[in-house]
């Protein structure tokens, strides 16, 4: 392609991605939000992938736009309709009714002014001569990490330390998603079409999991992409009101839910007490180990925007079972 | 300096600037939630140019495992938002 025709194409996808942003946060229909917002998310992975990131491109598209997107869609379904517009408690707040235009203006100063320092900053750095000591360091010990995609490399070598912190962190969100109450009702039955879209798309969403999974090592993919695609699965099958998602019960379930901060842990202090430093792979295994902790970690993911999307936690088959016989005693719940 | 690079970067501080606007303004939680789901991708967008080294060039793989770790981040928080705001509602329905 000849750099007019790609200049082209940028101006064409940057306008649609400020408009598409613009507009999801311009409406005041809480569906058409989200909606818009999963568009803008959808470009946004065409945009990475303008900018060679596949890595990045295949999670935007999957936990960006996808699993966000039906979070938030389940989410705008309780909204009300439309919804109230931009700061209408402003002039409550500060009984004049002028105070909510000055302070709309004063705040899109603001913002202006904020986008107008970062690019400032952002032209600084590009102008300034480029230092390319992490890429160098990167490529130079890439032969050592175990993988060859070096996204992976970083991820779950070179800075396993923000890997595993960041499964903790998803591990405390599904924690207090817990502590917040009860998993929404579930859904009716599908009809025997979607039924029958179901029956092949969660199977082929399952080995696409394990493609994505096994790929990570030398090319785009990896846990995330993989932990996102299987909890596409769940997700599908609980539209389609199936019961049991394949989420595992009580116990197992807690532990799967771990498993990802479990295993990476087990992993580090097993090589502590190796001799080696926390997470200090010997190169000879390093490729086995990333293999097992993105296993684990892939559960972790799925069973965590799974749960996500049920908004709590799952009654146990056994309990169900014990209210509903509760429910046929007093005969008439 | 490359343009595509900087066409990219401005891009991503426009989209920052319009998601802090909607998270400060809007009355609604829904909306405030994806304003600030907004300006992180605008973020994102800032990263992955920062990392972009022009055609047929590898680009930087530290803000690409950054922006990762970062969207896997923002759907956990977003869902811890949303749950947040469905107790809300749920507590404000009782009143």
């Amino acid at each position: 392609m000849n750099p007019t025709s790609l200049l082209v194409f940028d101006a064409l996808l940057l306008l649609s991605i400020v408009g598409l942003a613009w507009a999801s946060l311009a409406t005041t229909d809480a569906r058409r939000c989200v909606i818009l917002f999963m568009a803008f998310g959808l470009v946004l992975a065409v945009a990475w992938g303008r900018l060679l990131a596949p890595d990045v491109a295949l999670a935007e598209a999957a936990i960006g736009a996808g699993l966000s997107g039906a979070l938030l869609l389940a989410a705008a379904h309780g909204q009300p309709r439309p919804l109230p517009p931009e700061s209408t408690n402003a002039p409550r707040n500060h009984g004049a009714a002028g105070v909510g235009v000055v302070l709309r203006w004063a705040v899109t100063l603001l913002c202006t002014a904020l986008a107008g320092t970062l690019a400032w900053a952002l032209l600084q750095v590009f102008s300034s001569t480029p230092h390319d000591m992490l890429p160098g360091a990167i490529s130079e010990n890439l032969a050592a990490s175990g993988v060859s995609n070096p996204v992976t490399a970083v991820l779950l070598n070179f800075r396993a330390y923000d890997t595993l912190l960041e499964l903790a962190v998803l591990l405390s969100a599904v924690l207090g998603i817990f502590a917040l109450g009860q998993a929404n009702p579930g859904y009716q039955p599908a009809g025997p079409v979607f039924d029958g879209l179901v029956r092949w798309l969660v199977p082929v969403l399952i080995l696409t999991a394990g493609y994505l999974l096994w790929v990570g090592a030398h090319a785009p993919g990896g846990a995330f992409q993989a932990g996102a695609m299987l909890a596409a699965a769940g997700v599908v099958l609980r539209l389609a009101g199936r019961s049991r998602i394949g989420l595992p019960d009580g116990f197992v379930l807690r532990i799967v839910m771990a498993a990802g901060v479990g295993v990476f842990l087990l992993v580090g202090l097993a090589l502590l007490l190796l001799g080696r430093p926390f997470l200090g792979y010997p190169p000879a295994w390093a490729g086995a180990l990333i293999l097992l902790i993105e296993t684990a970690a892939m559960l972790s993911i799925a069973a965590t925007l799974v749960l996500a999307f049920l908004g709590g936690q799952p009654q146990s088959t056994g309990v169900k079972a014990a209210a509903d016989r509760q429910c046929e005693g007093i005969s008439r719940c | 300096m490359l343009t595509t690079q900087i066409l990219y970067a401005l891009t991503g501080c426009v989209i920052v600037a319009l998601g802090l606007r909607g998270a400060l303004l809007h009355a609604s939680l829904l909306q405030r939630i994806v304003a600030i789901n907004v300006m992180g991708a605008g973020v994102f967008l800032l990263l992955i140019a920062v990392a972009y080294r022009g055609p047929g060039l590898a680009p930087d793989p530290v803000p690409h495992a950054l922006v990762l770790t970062g969207i896997v981040v923002a759907v956990s928080a977003t869902a811890l938002a949303l749950a947040l705001t469905r107790r809300l509602q749920a507590e404000q329905d009782d009143d």
